[in-house]
């Protein structure tokens, strides 16, 4: 088009001398573009007309809520199991949520009524507490935050008051963990598996990217150096200039911890590499089997770790797991750097605790006597759970990662799948949605490296459901296994035909599990499965 | 191995040469039709692209001082604080050699030196106590009311017996994950509460409401909603101050001062709107909105209903969207009759998609310490998104619970605004009549928890300088923190916003007699 509209321009040219061939140009070139821009004009007014002229972020995906995990939760929704009105419902297993000890917190607020302010008894601290609107939150409750984290973790580390930051829930502490270290394009590095609320918590506003770092069930998922360095140079590759690393200790969706020296060895490549280090410890009091839980902040305290920066380290933590209630949206920013505590404690002021609340938690957590109780009572219940659940699947043959923490286990269905592809697991998956009817998190999800791994949440449920729950898994796996005998059986017949076989042989062969996952294994058609709808 | 602009822009006839010297050649090199273009432009993309090297890689400014916790010192820095802030002075993007932390936290370090933020800090370090600590600062910089609370303390002592759990709540209705953008219970108390401050004049349909941890994220939820990274906002000045940092910080948006005039009475003229409109468009940056405080925060005054109908032809001719903060609307005292926009828009057929509405209940319920914001939208797609984003930002469910509660009863509520509304209208009239007495006038208001006073004879030199001087020795002579307008992007020095709502009457002589202090030392010079 271009030369099209200057060939008589060019043509003329030729007679005249060039400097004035080139002021016509000029001219023509500024009338094109200003003709062009009208028509750019034109074209943005109507796309805004059709779009109703709203912002990237409002209009694009980065809320993630396409991806299967969310889909499992809107299945869910759409059907919610209950005992008596609806049976047959989706049991929610894709929830961490921590139902367990909801009786003891109850209790506590009931024989303290004073701590929640509106009430009767409370009215007399309301008037300071209703106007106090200071970003960097009551006194009293951050004194009681500090002691807290460091009662959770043995007391081997302690937490200075001055350094931590609310926020709304984790969620909140990871965004603005994220605005202040990183700029739009820069990457964290991401251990896989990763709780997928990553993607859009750290990413959505912030603009910043995740890099996963591959983890495999060779070592039970555990981060290795090398990983990171093959992660690390892959951005580099990739001109993406690499902000940190974030972890979750204990793991979601693994539910292990990491033991000292995996940690110290994060510590050191993260201060080799001069890039921070976040270590998300939200389920820190949610550890309920030795080995105990080992927090970054007591490895800092350690002899060996004089030399490291601690301006690199910093650490997000909420109330929502350990003490199970998420509805009081309280997360934690802590950091060992002073300009990030600066700069998040104004970022807070998008996401501050109300003061009501602040009130309530400070007086709950000053508490001792509630606070020592309460810490054991959960992590006996979370064990006793965890136990019943993980033994319950073993008596099937499922097993699941060895785990000691959080809400969830991370459960092995790669015997299961059709072939080893993340589009068989999606299969399994929608089976288990559909059929079996229980919301489990796919591994893909969680940026799993295997497809076949599975996140199940155990504390969000009674006891009756999570009975109900088990014996859905039981049957289906038992089913499923039926179906896949018979039609291995089906396959040794059609080639007994063809090459004679001793029946040891078939047996052999009905036994070994390349057979079971044959590509031809049909789980998705396996007529038993359909029976059952 | 930076270059100045004027430097390169320089158009001497030697340039033109050295051009034509480039160009001649090219031309021999790219033989044929479009010679001549190509080897036209080829110089030019080249220059263009050298300008834009030379810009990527200035060298990075120097290391800035950690954040110095002594007032003191922020406030000696004040002298070289700009009137208008520009973007480069906010958010420096870019490779700044081995920065340890984002941009962001960088560009948070400076801006701390507004006098706003100053003023608050010292209070909070020396506040006034009538017996504890009566040398210490009295605090007119910040919008509270605590006229009232003693009528909310009251109504808890009668009407919440046992705790947050009795009344058949249960445990597990606080605290599980609960809806991002509110309790459902909550939204129609919202949207019930809403419209009796409005005196009926306008229903608010609760499926239209976001609640938000405060009208501060409520802002920048709809910032972010509406605007891209670059994208700006008209607001009329003067301005609060907090918009600097709540609008433009995280989101990148820019704000771009309108400017209104104490010739009348700093109310906006939509002249000056399209001027600046006109302005933004040549510099070829995309204008996505207006944002309005109304009653006007500081200056204390409401948009009448001609002005809202006209704002609203404007955002449609130029068809963009209109934030309207509305904060205040139930802390309005005078005579004159307050708009909704809401009420504006139930009239009008079309449109509604473009208007968004800011509420919350930190200052018309005087609870700032509970975080409730309100995003109140007819348009489908903000609201899809602003409930998606308040994941970051949402309001704790036991607070939420009470609020239900107390709410709901709208006998309490009714007597609630008008107690309220009489307590600030006596506690103006008597915070201005002392002004008065000091020859100082204000701005006649009639909503908000503020004045906006005019002290531009009590300043030598006439300029911001003098302005902020004078703020100076209010803050250290008179004890008294007031916000200079120059922290509201005032463009006429002189202006303070003093807020009054959190004086008892027994305070407003001590209060006079200070700025007394200050306004003899100002005629002595």
């Amino acid at each position: 088009m271009c030369s099209f509209m200057f060939q008589p321009t060019f043509q003329s040219s030729q007679k005249q001398k060039r400097f004035g061939c080139f002021k016509t140009f000029a001219l023509r070139l500024h009338s094109m573009l200003h003709c062009d821009y009208f028509k750019a004009q034109k074209m943005e007014l109507m796309l805004r007309n059709q779009e109703h002229f709203l912002s990237k972020i409002a209009t694009n995906n980065g809320h993630g809520e396409d991806s299967p995990y969310f889909d499992g939760w809107k299945a869910y929704d759409s059907d919610p199991y209950h005992h008596t009105k609806n049976p047959k419902g989706v049991i929610q297993m894709g929830l961490a949520e921590n139902q367990l000890s909801f009786d003891l917190i109850q209790d506590w607020i009931m024989n303290n009524p004073r701590a929640s302010i509106c009430t009767a008894e409370g009215a007399d601290d309301f008037k300071d507490i209703a106007i106090y609107q200071n970003y960097h939150g009551l006194p009293e409750f951050r004194n009681a935050i500090a002691k807290f984290m460091g009662k959770v973790r043995g007391n081997m580390a302690t937490f200075d008051p001055d350094r931590i930051v609310m926020s709304g829930g984790a969620t909140g502490a990871h965004e603005t963990m994220v605005f202040c270290l990183a700029d739009p394009g820069d990457a964290f590095l991401v251990p896989t598996p990763y709780y997928p609320g990553f993607d859009r918590d750290l990413r959505w506003r912030t603009g910043a990217q995740l890099v996963p770092v591959i983890c495999d069930s060779s070592n039970n998922f555990t981060v290795t150096r090398d990983a990171l360095e093959a992660a690390y140079k892959k951005a580099q590759e990739a001109k993406i200039k690499v902000k940190g690393l974030l972890i979750t200790n204990p793991s979601n969706p693994l539910g292990t911890i990491l033991d000292r020296e995996t940690l110290k060895s994060l510590v050191r490549f993260t201060n080799e590499k001069n890039i921070h280090l976040v270590s998300d410890e939200i389920y820190a009091a949610t550890v309920f089997k030795s080995p105990g839980f080992i927090s970054i902040a007591e490895i800092l305290e350690e002899q060996d770790m004089e030399g490291i920066n601690r301006d690199l380290m910093h650490i997000v933590y909420s109330l929502s797991k350990d003490m199970g209630f998420p509805g009081f949206r309280i997360g934690i920013l802590y950091s060992y750097n002073d300009a990030v505590v600066s700069c998040a404690r104004k970022m807070s002021s998008f996401g501050l605790v109300s003061t009501q609340t602040q009130h309530l938690i400070a007086s709950m957590l000053s508490d001792d006597h509630f606070v020592d109780k309460f810490i054991i009572q959960s992590k006996h219940r979370l064990a006793k759970r965890h136990g019943v659940f993980t033994k319950g699947l073993e008596q099937v043959g499922i097993e699941s990662l060895e785990s000691n923490a959080g809400l969830f286990f991370w459960m092995d269905l790669r015997r299961l799948l059709s072939e080893a592809t993340v589009e068989a697991e999606m299969a399994l998956w929608r089976i288990i949605i559909k059929e079996v009817k229980l919301n489990v998190s796919p591994g893909s999800s969680f940026h799993c490296s295997e497809p076949g791994w599975f996140r199940v949440c155990f504390a969000n449920m009674d006891d009756e459901t999570m009975r109900v729950a088990l014996r859905r898994i039981k049957t289906f796996v038992l089913q499923t296994k039926g179906g896949q005998e018979a039609s291995a059986k089906k396959q040794c017949r059609r080639q007994s035909l063809q090459v004679s076989l001793s029946f040891r042989r078939m047996e052999d062969i009905m036994m070994t599990p390349h057979l079971m996952m044959t590509p031809h294994s049909p789980i998705c058609s396996s007529p038993l499965v359909r029976a059952r709808t | 191995m930076t270059r100045t602009r004027s430097d390169t822009e320089s158009d001497s006839p030697e340039q033109t040469s050295t051009g034509m010297r480039l160009i001649v050649p090219l031309q021999g090199i790219v033989h044929g039709r479009g010679g001549l273009i190509l080897g036209s432009l080829i110089p030019c993309a080249l220059f263009y692209f050298l300008q834009f090297y030379l810009k990527r890689h200035r060298s990075p400014p120097p290391e800035k001082p950690p954040p110095s916790s002594s007032p003191g010192n922020s406030a000696a820095n004040l002298a070289v604080f700009p009137r208008t802030l520009s973007r480069s002075s906010l958010s420096v993007r870019g490779s700044a050699g081995h920065a340890h932390v984002s941009s962001r936290a960088d560009s948070i370090v400076r801006e701390d030196d507004s006098p706003y933020y100053v003023g608050l800090d010292r209070v909070l370090k020396d506040r006034y106590d009538e017996l504890k600590n009566p040398n210490g600062i009295i605090q007119l910089g910040l919008s509270e009311n605590t006229l009232s609370l003693d009528l909310i303390e009251e109504w808890l002592s009668k009407n919440l017996s046992n705790s947050i759990l009795g009344g058949g709540l249960s445990i597990s209705g606080i605290a599980t994950y609960q809806p991002f953008d509110g309790l459902l219970e909550l939204k129609p108390a919202m949207a019930g509460f809403m419209s009796q401050v409005m005196e009926r004049t306008v229903s608010f349909n609760p499926s239209q409401i976001v609640l938000t941890s405060g009208a501060t994220a409520a802002v920048e939820i709809l910032c972010f909603c509406l605007a891209d990274h670059g994208n700006a906002l008209l607001v009329p000045t003067p301005y609060y101050p907090g918009f600097d940092r709540d609008i433009r910080w995280r989101t990148g948006v820019e704000l771009i001062p309108v400017h209104c005039r104490s010739s009348d009475n700093f109310s906006l003229s939509i002249t000056a709107l399209d001027q600046a409109y006109n302005h933004a468009r040549k510099r070829a940056q995309k204008v996505c909105g207006i944002l309005i405080t109304n009653p006007s925060n500081p200056v204390g005054n409401i948009l009448t209903r001609e002005t809202l109908y006209s704002l609203l032809d404007f955002a449609r001719e130029k068809n963009i969207h209109i934030i309207c903060d509305e904060v205040f609307a139930g802390s309005t005292f005078g005579n004159q009759e307050f708009v909704s926009m809401a009420e504006i828009l139930d009239s009008e057929d079309s449109d509604k998609d473009r208007v968004h509405i800011i509420y919350g209940l930190s200052k018309d319920f005087s609870l700032p310490g509970f975080r409730i914001g309100v995003v109140y939208s007819s348009n489908e797609n903000v609201l899809v998104a602003s409930k998606r984003l308040t994941r970051f930002s949402s309001v704790s469910a036991p607070t939420q619970r009470l609020l239900i509660a107390m709410l709901s009863d709208t006998r309490f509520v009714e007597e609630y605004l008008q107690t309220n509304r009489k307590r600030i209208r006596t506690i103006h009239s008597l915070f201005v009549a002392g002004l008065k007495q000091l020859g100082i006038q204000c701005i006649k208001s009639t909503g908000g928890f503020f004045c906006w006073v005019d002290m531009s004879r009590l300043i030598r030199p006439y300029s911001e300088e003098g302005e902020l001087e004078l703020w100076d020795k209010l803050l250290n002579i008179a004890k008294i923190n007031a916000t200079p307008g120059l922290a509201c992007h005032c463009i006429e020095p002189g202006w303070f916003r003093c807020c009054f709502t959190t004086l008892r009457e027994k305070d407003i002589p001590v209060v006079i007699e200070r700025i007394r202090k200050v306004v003899e030392t100002c005629k002595t010079i």
